[in-house]
């Protein structure tokens, strides 16, 4: 998450003095926001050697892990907050890892490119794959190894047995509750282990 | 840049060093060097851990010997990644040990013979209870960091559970909470070499005037081949046959020579040549009170086996680093460590190198690796540094007011 707007309504997700684990941190500069602006303590998960430097540097906490191999080193519910933002998309295995996440943390808060926003349809409708912000490489060279829509989540989210508590989308550092699936780049969930 | 030479000191202890064994170590000295300058807060000292075969030479070479640089000075100096202008930073050597501390080879005041097979075993507890003795001399109450590789790292972990308030942060890297059967495994092998060689004589073999060569270098090259990855071996090496003795250095050897006792491949020169320097230098009863000292650390054990339980105490914040290709003491089992400090909620990086190197490459100057180690000590200097200009911040609020 790079965008200042995206990174405070997403904080804002996080009660203060949360215990977090952010799946795919980066930098770490969640977790250094969470830390500074909400007094929160946590760990992030990273695999790559420039992002576990940044976070070191920056005083986060982080783990070097593929996430591909599951987060068996967390105990069930050691976290308030487990954090997956823009990660699920270069995961393979998706199912297994929200799965995870839910299980690891008490409240799950997963962000992701909405593939159904409207440009992306009209891109598509044009016979283009989109390249737009939130999806900003082309379809040969792209991380991404899966797309999937607001409304896709919704279902995989029943399927997994997650309950909802929140849930909207993010276009422009806006949050976006009318017609999220059309109306924003960034599709945003808040979620429980139902 | 390098430490401008580094001078060993002593210090002499009378008061016994109660061992784990039951035993007790009396009149004992610590052979140690230092490096930059401690702080008037006394606030600024880094405790670096040596591994089987080194000393308390950690940086710096000695005056008039430039060959004889420490043997972690790529990561220790002026400007380096534990930079000595900022820390102050101590090499111990541990007892038992043979390069001055007391050990094997000195005098035992018992009987005015040389220890030999009668020093005591000793333990990664045993000299860290040293090591603090070492701290409580110089004055320095609270360690800004312990940082050690291999078995160094194990007594990295060992402050952080036997003296937690003693410890800023721990740094423990290619290291394991204890020893699997395969790496217990070997050290017997290598023990066995030396108690088998017949100039051992059980280990009094100064009394006769011996010295076990044979064990120690077969010891040698059994160990330097886990601390290499077959990788590294290969590239090294490969099946590189060895010139004749004798024949000229330009001819290279393409056939092989049909023995089987004399050396016909390049890594068999390279094995025998390091188990030649090492029988050199090194004490045969050391190698096997140090080999024992990594077979016996297990601090899970009097917690029925729960790592976690082991940590319990700890305070520090920590640092992990291994090495993928490290077979010997693998990334598992750092993971190990790491899951028993997050179940403790203890404040800890792990980093997992991608490095070629196996074991030896704690040792090497990887920029991944280095990298993260000049990015932890960077932050705990810019700490110190804080917490010392607030009482002087304090102070002079006071005067002003």
């Amino acid at each position: 998450m790079s965008d200042q707007g995206t990174l405070s309504l997403i904080a804002d997700l996080v009660p203060s003095g949360s215990r977090v684990l952010d799946l795919g941190c980066g930098s770490g500069e969640t977790l250094a926001h969470l830390r500074d602006q909400r007094q929160c303590s946590g760990y992030g998960i990273e695999i790559a050697d420039a992002n576990v430097l940044a976070c070191e540097q920056r005083g986060v906490n982080v783990i070097q892990l593929n996430l591909e191999d599951g987060l068996a080193i967390f105990e069930d519910r050691s976290f308030d907050v487990v954090l997956q933002l823009d990660t699920l998309q270069h995961l393979r295995n998706t199912e297994r890892m929200l799965m995870e996440t839910a299980r690891v943390g008490r409240i799950g808060i997963v962000s992701f490119p909405n593939f159904a926003h409207w440009p992306n349809r009209l891109s598509v409708f044009t016979g283009r794959m989109p390249v737009t912000r939130a999806l900003p490489y082309e379809w040969y060279d792209t991380p991404n190894i899966r797309v999937s829509t607001y409304a896709d989540f919704e279902v995989l989210a029943r399927r997994c047995g997650l309950r909802i508590l929140d849930a909207f989308g993010i276009q422009d550092d806006q949050s976006i509750r009318l017609w999220p699936n059309l109306r924003a780049s960034v599709a945003v969930f808040k979620f429980e282990r139902a | 840049m390098h430490v401008t030479h580094a001078s060993p000191q002593t210090l002499s202890f009378s008061e016994p060093l109660s061992l784990r064994s039951g035993a007790s170590l009396r009149d004992y000295t610590l052979v140690y060097e230092t490096y930059g300058t401690l702080n008037r807060e006394r606030s600024n000292a880094v405790l670096v851990c040596h591994a089987l075969n080194a000393s308390h030479h950690v940086a710096g070479t000695y005056e008039d010997q430039p060959r004889s640089t420490g043997w972690w000075d790529n990561l220790i100096g002026p400007g380096k990644p534990l930079d000595t202008n900022r820390f102050f930073v101590i090499g111990v050597n541990n007892p038992g040990s043979c390069f001055g501390s007391t050990g094997p080879t000195h005098t035992n005041p018992a009987t005015g013979q040389p220890w030999g097979a009668d020093f005591p075993v000793v333990t990664v507890e045993d000299w860290v209870d040293a090591q603090a003795r070492l701290c409580d001399a110089l004055g320095i109450d609270k360690l800004a960091a312990v940082i050690g590789g291999s078995l160094g790292g194990m007594q990295a972990l060992c402050w952080s559970m036997r003296y937690p308030e003693r410890i800023g942060h721990c740094i423990a890297i290619a290291t394991a909470p204890n020893l699997s059967a395969q790496n217990i495994a070997f050290n017997e092998v290598a023990r066995r070499a030396i108690v088998t060689d017949p100039d051992f004589h059980g280990g009094h073999y100064q009394a006769h005037g011996t010295v076990p060569r044979r064990g120690l270098r077969v010891a040698r090259m059994i160990g330097h081949i886990t601390y290499l990855s077959d990788d590294t071996m290969d590239s090294k090496f490969g099946r590189n046959l060895r010139a004749a003795i004798g024949a000229a250095a330009t001819q290279p050897a393409d056939a092989p020579r049909y023995t089987t006792q004399d050396i016909e491949f390049e890594i068999e020169s390279y094995l025998r040549h390091q188990g030649d320097k090492f029988s050199e230098y090194f004490d045969a009863n050391s190698y096997l009170l140090i080999t024992r000292v990594l077979d016996y650390f297990d601090p899970a054990r009097e917690h029925g086996g729960d790592l976690s339980a082991a940590f319990a105490a700890a305070t520090a914040r920590f640092l992990i680093v291994s090495f993928t290709t490290d077979w010997r003491f693998s990334p598992a089992r750092s993971r190990e460590i790491v899951k028993a400090l997050l179940d403790n909620r203890l404040d800890v990086s792990y980093a997992e190198i991608a490095a070629p190197h196996g074991h030896d490459a704690f040792l090497l100057d990887d920029p991944r690796y280095h990298g993260v180690l000049r990015a932890r000590f960077d932050r705990i200097a810019r700490d110190i540094d804080a917490n010392t200009r607030q009482p002087a911040a304090a102070a002079a609020l006071r005067i002003a007011t």
